[in-house]
């Protein structure tokens, strides 16, 4: 969901205590709950877009030479690690701060 | 009347655990009430679950809000959920970390500190980060509030979805070994 | 010999359910019912029960199959709550015209809009007109014993109503605590043979129509049907009396005793109480407790039976205080109140005296209700007492 350019209609002529109904979007930064983390082998990868394909959030990225997870969403499910046919992710403790 | 709140992760037992020290503590002839709290109930999702003990009745179906302890499962819970929050002056933190006394952010007031590498552990018993038997081996010897037979005794009716009971059994005692307790100076205890 | 079980209320239920030995359950799971689901199928997975167990697709089925089973001659459970309840509207409506001694479980949920899982007592207090008896427990071990009780209320040859016991859905359905699981073969004492369909039945020795057309603008219609409309009212004034019977027998032979229709708890020199329904009642007393340490003349009524509705009962307690305020876990939107505030009202119109009844309203949706939240609800029924009387309803988790 995109904010809009321009707001399609004002919601604060709407009283707030008739239908519940939601405008804002947050996003809920489910890296948070995250108790092992993805690591890429950058030279393994070969960016056939298989961990991409699985991730059952949508939160792996395209870069240069590799894909590799985004840290804000990433819940640590490790289905990545698991289908990637050239084992090139592992899966690592999540670091403590 | 001892309160505990416990946080952890969903799927990492923070439920279970506070109701198989519930059934170790009613071993030990005490009254108990244990109430999960329910957000997403989703694998990884912040999860808390309070109990409370008594030598009489209880009759209260509330959360807890100033508990005396507070356990929690997970090393990396800290830094996203306040887990200290409302505490007892004067408490008790059990705590699943790798990490020392003095690598620690903690309130000033607390009086007594246990601190166990349950994800190794589990990691080396189960293959999997499941740390709630762990940590309540690490109760046992912070608090000595409960003995390791009652908590064994606990386990025994408990439906455990993950591993045996053997190696909960184990998983206990190791917990109870290996954690390190301290006191609100940081002086090792135990 | 009695057991120790350290469980919740929706463990608590599926044990009092094994107790009395059903001859088929069916259930759908539905938050926070669905353990409760995952309980009675691996009890009969693993003989505790042994019983049929019927796997269908939806709570309209759930009730339809067991309307069916106990006309056939089966005890029957289910349970459930919520948009469950919701779904099995229709068969859940005629159940008690039909006189069909079938105990279900309610583990009572918020409505689902503003959308919501979680605990609260609207589901129950929706339906309380359909005609089924709805009792209101407090703890698990209340869960545990008024679920065989209800057995025996339900197939009472003088009642002939199923029961809905009803428990706070994650406050009782997931709180663990100690009990005691009562022994089975004193249960079977307790509950003797099973007869639920003596009356009427699915069975070719005695054939027979059951609910043909009745009714229409004509001829014997009204009339007969309101010769049965009277027999369920009377069924439910029967039940006020064979409530306390069954409570009482329970009391002989367990030892447990609870207060059948409606408790007063430390009533006997108070100026005012609060009312309770359900699990909020533990809090209560330990706020009532706190206020009586601190001087405070205040006591507590909890309402365990609300169908059929504790008229005697509760107007003989209410007319020991001059003030009283009701704590719901719901909200009656016509009368802008918690229900069980807008009926006692209805008692409180017998009485000689006048007093002041505030409604308030709280634990919605999962909400909490705390013994600050009581001690709250005492100060303001404190004042009412001396003359300051606040307009409700109070919304106590705003």
């Amino acid at each position: 969901m995109r904010r809009q350019a321009r707001k399609a209609f004002d919601e604060s002529r709407i009283p707030n205590d008739l239908c519940p109904i939601a405008t804002e979007l947050t996003v809920l930064r489910t890296g948070d709950w995250r108790a092992e983390r993805p690591v890429v082998d950058r030279d393994k990868c070969v960016k056939c877009a298989t961990c991409w394909t699985y991730c059952p959030t949508q939160c792996i990225v395209e870069k240069e030479t590799w894909f590799e997870a985004g840290l804000e969403i990433c819940k640590g499910c490790g289905i990545c690690a698991q289908e990637c046919p050239h084992h090139a992710i592992t899966m690592i403790e999540e670091v403590e701060e | 009347m001892y309160e505990i709140r416990f946080h952890g992760r969903g799927g990492q037992g923070a439920v279970l655990a506070s109701k198989i020290l519930a059934k170790a503590l009613v071993e030990e002839g005490k009254f108990v009430k244990a109430i999960p709290s329910f957000g997403f109930e989703r694998r990884g999702a912040p999860v808390e679950a309070y109990l409370r003990f008594d030598d009489k009745t209880i009759r209260q179906n509330t959360n807890i809000y100033h508990p005396h302890c507070v356990i929690c499962l997970d090393p990396t819970l800290p830094r996203s959920v306040n887990i200290f929050q409302d505490m007892q002056r004067g408490g008790v933190w059990v705590q699943a970390t790798k990490k020392g006394f003095d690598q620690l952010k903690m309130p000033e007031a607390l009086t007594r500190i246990g601190l166990c590498d349950a994800f190794g552990i589990a990691l080396r018993i189960f293959g999997r980060p499941i740390t709630n038997s762990i940590m309540l081996g690490a109760f046992a010897k912070t608090t000595g509030l409960v003995s390791l037979g009652s908590l064994c005794k606990g386990m025994e009716s408990a439906d455990f979805r993950d591993a045996a009971l053997d190696k909960n059994v184990l998983a206990v005692e190791q917990g109870y070994e290996s954690t390190k307790v301290f006191d609100g100076a940081g002086k090792e205890v135990l | 010999m009695s057991k120790t079980l350290v469980c919740d209320g929706n463990e608590a239920a599926a044990w009092g359910v094994a107790l009395a030995r059903p001859d088929m359950v069916a259930v759908y799971p539905i938050t926070p019912q669905s353990s409760l689901a995952e309980y009675i199928s691996q009890f009969v997975a693993d003989g505790i029960i042994k019983a049929d167990l019927m796997d269908v697709e939806g709570e309209h089925s759930v009730l339809s199959v067991l309307q069916g089973a106990c006309l056939a001659g089966a005890r029957t459970f289910t349970a459930t709550c919520g948009q469950g309840l919701a779904f099995m509207f229709e068969p859940y409506y005629r159940t008690p015209p039909l006189r069909l001694p079938i105990v279900m479980s309610i583990v009572t949920r918020d409505g689902i809009t503003p959308q919501s899982v979680w605990g609260g007592q609207q589901d129950a207090m929706t339906v309380r007109e359909a005609g089924w008896i709805h009792m209101y427990c407090e703890n698990a071990q209340e869960v545990l014993d008024t679920v065989v009780m209800a057995y025996k209320i339900a197939e009472h040859r003088d009642v002939m109503i199923p029961v809905n016991v009803n428990h706070d859905g994650n406050y009782l359905s997931y709180g663990v605590e100690k009990l005691e699981l009562p022994d089975q073969e004193e249960v079977d004492a307790f509950l003797g043979r099973k007869d639920t369909n003596w009356h009427a039945a699915l069975d070719p020795e005695r054939p027979m129509a059951v609910d043909p057309l009745t009714g229409g603008a004509g001829g014997a219609g009204p009339a007969l049907f309101v010769r049965y409309r009277k027999g369920l009212c009377k069924g439910m004034q029967n039940a006020l009396k064979v409530i306390p019977e069954v409570h009482e027998e329970w009391a002989k032979r367990f030892g447990r005793s609870y207060a059948p229709l409606v408790e007063e708890y430390r009533l006997e020199d108070a100026d005012y109480a609060v009312v309770t329904i359900g699990g909020m009642t533990g809090a209560g007393k330990d706020a009532v407790d706190l206020a009586r340490e601190a001087g405070q003349r205040v006591g507590l009524i909890k309402v365990k039976t609300f169908r059929p509705f504790p008229l005697e009962a509760l107007r003989k307690s209410l007319s020991k205080v001059r003030a009283v305020g009701v704590v719901d876990r719901s909200v009656s939107f016509g009368w802008n109140s918690g229900p069980v505030y807008q009926e006692l009202l209805s008692a409180l119109y017998g009485l000689s005296q006048r007093i002041p009844a505030i409604s308030f309203i709280g634990g919605l949706a999962g909400a909490d209700i705390t013994i600050e939240h009581f001690s709250r609800v005492i100060e303001t029924t404190a004042k009412a007492f001396k003359g300051e009387v606040a307009e409700g309803p109070i919304w106590l988790n705003e």
